[in-house]
């Protein structure tokens, strides 16, 4: 029997049977929505953090004191002070680091900022003016830091756009203004447009001041808590990471590479660590929505044995018209693969559709930098998972079809 | 060379510890082209008989030649390949499949043949037009009277050009007025297009069509007779 008539006869078959076909088929349908739906994201998510780091540059290597997580039980604590104004003098020196072109220290930290009576919890970032390209944001109203401004720690602020709505009203001229951090009064000279959620950081909901601003009056500090470089040019990152690891030793007389009291991230490195993460994720979710699969696959061997039984004359008939136990065999089980086939089209559709809308929602109404992502391999595997399905739940009942004896079949009413 | 040939034909049912004899020592040929109707009351093993003559059961003793080739020769794919070529099979309850047309249900038998699926409809479409049923051609069996029904199955038994034609009962659950259509159907393909006629019935007046008469009782032939003058069964069907 050719396969053409095969799939004929199932659809007439199923069609029949609309309503008990479509309950039959939920199962897979739910379990390849979840899996396209968890792929989808997972890209998305992925995209999404991956672009950020990518606009980071990849000439940019950041210094992070401590030691790199390497587990559970690492203590990430250790040594957070250990990178120092002497640090970033030393790491410009050409005779240091002969590939250097900028360096940015980093202080963070969350306070409240006020203003008369208003108040509003915020993450303040002390920076130079190097953040701007970085992070590729600069001021829509007002100007970045002055090397004056900075060498002299004044109290000068940059707001996120979240700040600005916090804590001023719509109209209200806000350059000039004063906040209030640590009863330390800042004076606006910016505002950074409205940016969204980058990976790690939201400008839209922080202070941008000088670092040495931040390290003297905000936080009493006099380390900082990151370093970022960038290198002159692409092909010279590998040998600066060596040039930098040198210098810091040095500087911190270390002798053995295993005590290092700071590690370096490079774009390349941070990308393949989320990279890892997010795959890691997307597998035990997509894991997870495997299960409704089996379940769905139980509710079709269910449905097609009841099937085999409700057709026990049709088979008895068709055998007694000349199929073979194969022909039997291989009509129910594409009659199940086409019931597992449906249900995983209408999932990946309905996936896609979900992720569709989810991600509509976070990029027009949570204002993230986040792109649909249809994963066709996510629905070249969900296509090819229902299949497999029908196949094995399908196997048994088709078995028990093909065997039954042509006139036994032919008798039962 | 007989077409059909049984020697010491047995077939016991066993159920449980019980042994019920449906077929003891039966012994018959049958020539190609030769109409013959099996009568016998219920439980005289008529039907036991049609079934393995037609390849649907298996005897439990003796042996059966078809086509000069015992049954046991027979592998699954060639009882398959036999059942769809040279048998055709008309069953008391019709048969059809439901859900599809009255095309649909005579091209059934094409699709475990080897024929080329551009010839299935002109194949079809002739096997109900000589049934007399080309204007019924697109509708469901529930649209069909019983008798129609039957002409369906007919043409499905023939579609395949089968040797031989198996019927069981063919006009049990007809009007006498549709039963005589069927008969005259059966009779012509005996008569013009040479086919050998196997029909079990228990109605004296249908088995006097056929030229030979094999009456059972109790699992064994009772008489085998030749009628001198088979039952003319025209004029009632007109295409």
């Amino acid at each position: 029997m050719n396969i053409k008539y095969s799939i004929k006869t199932s659809l007439t078959g199923l069609k029949t049977n609309k309503s008990r076909s479509f309950l039959t088929i939920l199962g897979i349908v739910i379990g390849i929505t979840a899996i396209i739906l968890v792929m989808s994201l997972g890209r998305g998510a992925q995209n999404l953090i991956l672009g950020q780091i990518q606009s980071m540059g990849s000439k940019t290597i950041a210094i992070a004191p401590g030691r790199q997580p390497s587990g559970m039980t690492d203590s990430l604590n250790t040594f957070t002070d250990s990178l120092k104004n002497k640090d970033v003098e030393d790491l410009q020196k050409k005779s240091n680091v002969p590939h250097l072109a900028k360096i940015m220290p980093i202080v963070f930290g969350s306070e409240s900022a006020t203003r008369e009576n208003k108040i509003h919890q915020t993450t303040i970032f002390g920076v130079n003016n190097f953040f701007a390209q970085i992070y590729d944001i600069y001021p829509e109203e007002g100007r970045l830091f002055t090397d004056e401004e900075i060498a002299s720690k004044s109290a000068v602020v940059i707001i996120g756009s979240k700040i600005k709505e916090k804590l001023f009203e719509t109209d209200e001229q806000v350059l000039g203004q004063k906040i209030k951090v640590k009863n330390q009064n800042l004076r606006i000279i910016g505002v950074l447009p409205k940016k969204g959620q980058f990976s790690f950081i939201s400008f839209d909901d922080a202070l941008i001041v000088p670092y040495s601003t931040a390290q003297q009056y905000i936080f009493g500090i006099k380390y900082y808590n990151r370093l970022v470089v960038e290198v002159d040019e692409e092909k010279n990152v590998d040998r600066t990471i060596e040039d930098i690891k040198i210098t810091l030793r040095n500087n911190h007389n270390i002798t053995d590479p295993d005590k290092d009291d700071f590690f370096l991230e490079t774009q390349a490195q941070v990308m393949e660590m989320v990279g890892t993460v997010m795959n890691t994720l997307t597998l035990f979710l997509t894991a997870m929505a495997a299960i409704s699969l089996i379940v769905g696959g139980v509710g079709i061997m269910n449905i097609m044995l009841v099937s085999v039984t409700e057709r026990t004359h049709e088979i008895g008939l068709r055998k007694a018209l000349g199929a073979t136990n194969q022909d039997i065999l291989s009509q129910f089980l594409i009659e199940s693969m086409m019931l597992t086939i449906i249900g995983g089209i209408i999932g990946i559709l309905l996936g896609a559709g979900f992720s569709f809308l989810i991600s509509l929602i976070l990029s027009k109404i949570m204002a993230l930098n986040w792109t649909f992502a249809f994963p066709v391999s996510g629905a070249l595997l969900g296509l090819g998972v229902s299949a497999f399905v029908g196949l094995v739940f399908g196997i048994y009942p088709a078995r028990r079809a093909s065997l039954k004896n042509p006139i036994e079949a032919l008798r039962y009413e | 060379m007989s077409l059909i040939e049984v020697k010491n034909l047995e077939k016991i049912y066993h159920t449980d510890s019980v042994e019920t004899p449906a077929l003891i020592d039966t012994s018959f040929k049958i020539e190609e082209g030769q109409f013959v109707a099996i009568m016998g009351p219920s439980g005289s093993g008529k039907s036991t008989l049609l079934h393995i003559l037609g390849f649907l059961d298996e005897p439990t003793g003796g042996e059966y030649y078809f086509d000069g080739k015992p049954f046991s020769d027979y592998s699954q794919k060639e009882i398959a390949m036999v059942r769809n070529k040279k048998m055709g099979f008309i069953f008391q309850t019709f048969n059809l499949l439901s859900r599809t047309t009255v095309l649909e249900n005579v091209k059934l038998p094409l699709l475990y043949s080897d024929v080329k699926e551009s010839l299935w409809n002109e194949m079809a479409k002739k096997a109900i037009e000589s049934v007399g049923l080309s204007h019924r051609i697109n509708h469901l069996p529930s649209q069909l009277s019983g008798g129609e029904k039957q002409r369906v199955a007919i043409a499905r038994a023939l579609i395949n050009n089968p040797q031989v034609i198996f019927a069981d009962e063919p006009t049990g659950n007809l009007d006498s007025k549709s039963g005589q259509i069927i008969m005259e159907i059966i009779q012509r393909l005996n008569e013009k297009e040479g086919k050998t006629i196997i029909l079990i019935t228990h109605e004296t007046q249908t088995a006097e069509h056929a030229q030979r008469i094999i009456h059972m009782l109790d699992g064994q032939i009772d008489s085998d007779k030749m009628v001198s003058a088979p039952r003319r069964a025209t004029d009632s069907f007109s295409k």
